[in-house]
């Protein structure tokens, strides 16, 4: 299938790398976890909304907005002008997924925001009809639109956890590019599984019988998604995924991912064994995105992985007849 | 650059080409007043002067960058385009076996029939420049020799046609010009770094504070460091927008004392671009060849055109490079199945485990 291309052998400007790297910190490897607690913790609050659990919902609408101010924080601290972080809402731009992502970032924390705001608001007092914060006459209109806050701020989940794939593919990152049929199922995966940790870690058993569940499909899904992924992207482009640093996460993502889709089969009805799988499950999950984030950036700056694939599929196309659509032409 | 009017791509997902050969002019709702400008770089008559990078420099008030090392890359010390360095000039030294390889690759090139010229106007008959493999050796000038030869070219952002920092830039700062060219407004940019990913050329990039690195000299400041303007904002070649708006010749063309750097209507030359690489395939310098000049590649073509004499990886570009934004449907179908898969997870889920 593939063609002959020595793989070894290619030319380089004295070693020199052909794409950069984004200028992006550990910041936005911590977003792209958090923006998937987030996402997940989004989806879980609205189950638990409509199943009458109200510990996990609470929980999980407090996990969720804590999340995404912490990573939307991150996010803005990895700026090069942090006070023009505003600018991000200029425009609504479909090409650019980091615009989308931000209205979709914005529309999740309205949403979770005011239900959480609700839930703070009903902390430590049981039974009375007075709330813990002075919200005076506003306290019924928050009530009264709180449940829809749920759904709204669940509608913004799934994208929420989805965008930031496309944002790492949708660049000439090889690595990242390379992953970009198959890193969304990855992502909201592991959004899920990590979510439902985070759920497993604080709200006690008797509510947590649907996110132990959620824990098993979103390891499944993790699991087999990076396999896939891995399966059906360039094996060079692959590389950075299994070297080094990110190689080791990646490797430590799957055996906790693993071992945490377990937990939560056989100890996720014990409370402490709860906590540790939902440990396990958080971990996973950063592991695969530090891992992610960190292999497209080893990727970008060693040309190896940008020409050997480059070279491949351009040979690809000329064996099968396709000579039209070359960059370099001779005449 | 900010008392432009301002071109969103608002909607431009549906309606709007992501990737093949458009106008990108019109593309963005310019009128059309203007001819899309561009450079012809010919890299056969560069001598290696830098004066582009040093006329760049000096036009534009880039501030030095990196930690002035020397680095044994033949006369290259600037090492790539960067956020202060818009105009670079690469140097490789050759022995007789990679001008053979590279006159070789440019036979096949010739051999694929490759697109020449597409409407059949002046340039090359594909053909009537192929020469046979025992064609004589062709004419070298000095220091060059059949033994070595020197490789030396002035590299700048293409201004692609779908150029992929613009596609991906969230806030609208990078925006395409009047002339086709792309540009950023350094008031408007937040130093997301999306557009650093998002170039297949490596060529834009956040400016930080100009140092690549504290200098390590003990007690040592290389020269005068003066503070760095437009910090932590995206920089990449304007191609001249403010000389453009004034009707002038951008700095790095007009210094160019071979006119190996040519600033002009784009299309025009792509023709000239043509006509000299078949003047070069008829004296047997069949490693002469074109990159950017067809629309039909993975980024429509792009507005800085180069005459290269090896294979683009040779001087540090991409071989094959592809706007990432033309798998963008794809991307987002993808996301949008996992995303309703999530939902389906989250459902299965809650009903699944009923009280
Ligand atoms: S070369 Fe890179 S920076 Fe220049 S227009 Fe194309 S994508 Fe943008
Ligand atoms: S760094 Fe500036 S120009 Fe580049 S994508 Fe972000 S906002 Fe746009
Ligand atoms: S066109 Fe202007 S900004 Fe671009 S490389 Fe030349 S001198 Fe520099």
């Amino acid at each position: 299938m593939v063609p002959d291309v020595e793989a070894e052998d290619f030319a380089s400007y004295y070693g020199r790398a052909v794409v950069k790297p984004p200028p992006w910190g550990h910041e936005v490897a911590a977003y792209l976890f958090l923006g998937g607690v987030a996402g997940g913790s989004g989806l879980i609050a609205l189950g638990a909304q409509l199943t009458g659990r109200d510990a996990l919902r609470r929980n999980a609408r407090l996990g969720g907005l804590a999340s995404v101010a912490l990573g939307g924080a991150a996010l803005v601290k990895d700026l090069g002008r942090p006070e023009r972080f505003y600018n991000m809402l200029r425009t609504i731009k479909l090409t650019s997924p980091m615009s989308i992502g931000s209205w979709v970032l914005t529309a999740y924390s309205a949403g979770i925001g005011v239900a959480a705001v609700a839930e703070v608001d009903r902390l430590g007092s049981r039974g009375s009809s007075r709330g813990l914060l002075p919200l005076g006459p506003l306290r019924p209109v928050l009530q009264a639109v709180e449940p829809w806050a749920g759904w709204e701020a669940a509608a913004f989940s799934p994208p929420l956890a989805a965008y930031t794939a496309v944002l790492l593919s949708d660049t000439a990152n090889p690595t990242w590019n390379a992953m970009h049929r198959d890193l969304p199922f990855v992502f909201v995966s592991s959004a899920t599984l990590a979510a439902a940790g985070l759920a497993m870690v604080t709200t006690p058993t008797r509510e947590t019988a649907p996110v132990r569940a959620l824990a098993v499909i979103g390891v499944v899904g993790d699991v087999v998604a990076m396999r896939l992924t891995e399966a059906r992207m360039d094996p060079v482009a692959a590389e950075p995924l299994h070297q080094g640093h990110p190689g080791q996460l990646m490797r430590w993502a799957e055996r906790l991912a693993v071992g945490g889709g377990l937990g939560a089969l056989l100890l996720g009805s014990n409370r402490a064994g709860a906590i540790l799988t939902g440990l396990a499950l958080l971990g996973a999950s950063a592991a695969t995105r530090v891992g992610v984030f960190e292999a497209g950036i080893a990727s970008a700056k060693d040309p190896r992985y940008t020409v050997l694939p480059q070279r491949r599929r351009l040979e690809a196309r000329r064996a099968a007849g396709v000579t039209d659509d070359s960059i370099t032409t001779a005449g | 650059m900010t008392s432009s009017p301002q071109r969103h791509s608002t909607g431009d997902l549906l309606g709007h080409q992501l990737h093949g050969p458009t106008d990108p002019i019109r593309d963005v709702g310019w009128d059309g007043t203007h001819a899309r400008k561009g450079f012809f770089t010919d890299t056969s008559i560069c001598i290696g002067c830098k004066a582009c990078e040093v006329a760049c420099k000096e036009w534009n008030r880039n501030p030095r960058d990196g930690d002035l090392e020397i680095t044994g890359w033949s006369y290259d010390n600037s090492q790539s385009l960067g956020a202060s360095t818009w105009r670079h000039v690469a140097f490789v030294e050759q022995d007789r076996e990679a001008i053979e390889a590279a006159r070789e690759s440019g036979r096949r090139l010739v051999s694929l029939g490759m697109p020449t010229v597409r409407d059949g106007g002046a340039g090359s008959e594909g053909g009537g420049a192929t020469p046979s493999p025992d064609t004589p050796l062709p004419p070298t000038s000095p220091p060059d020799t059949p033994e070595f030869r020197w490789l030396m070219a002035s590299d700048v952002c293409k201004h692609c046609t779908h150029a992929g920092c613009l596609d991906v830039c969230p806030t609208g700062a990078l925006m395409r010009t009047e002339f086709g060219t792309v540009v950023v407004q350094d008031d408007v940019c937040n130093g997301c770094g999306t557009c650093v990913a998002g170039c297949p050329f490596g060529v834009v990039e956040r400016r930080s504070d100009g140092t690549a690195a504290p200098t390590t000299r003990r007690g040592e400041r290389k020269g005068e460091q003066p503070a760095v303007p437009k910090e932590g904002v995206a920089q990449k070649c304007t191609l001249c927008y403010d000389r453009l708006r004034d009707e002038e010749t951008p700095a790095c063309a007009k210094t160019c004392p071979t006119t190996s750097i040519r600033f002009g209507d784009h299309d025009e030359l792509v023709t000239s671009a043509r006509a000299r690489v078949a003047e070069l395939h008829a004296k047997g310098m069949t490693e002469a060849r074109l990159y950017g000049a067809n629309e039909l590649d993975g980024v429509g073509g792009t507005g800085s055109v180069f005459l290269l004499l090896d294979e683009p990886e040779v001087y540090g570009l991409p071989p094959d490079p592809r706007v990432p934004t033309a798998d963008l449907g794809v991307m987002f179908d993808r996301a949008g199945i996992a995303a309703l898969g999530m939902i389906g997870a989250a459902v299965a889920a809650f009903v699944g485990a009923r009280r």
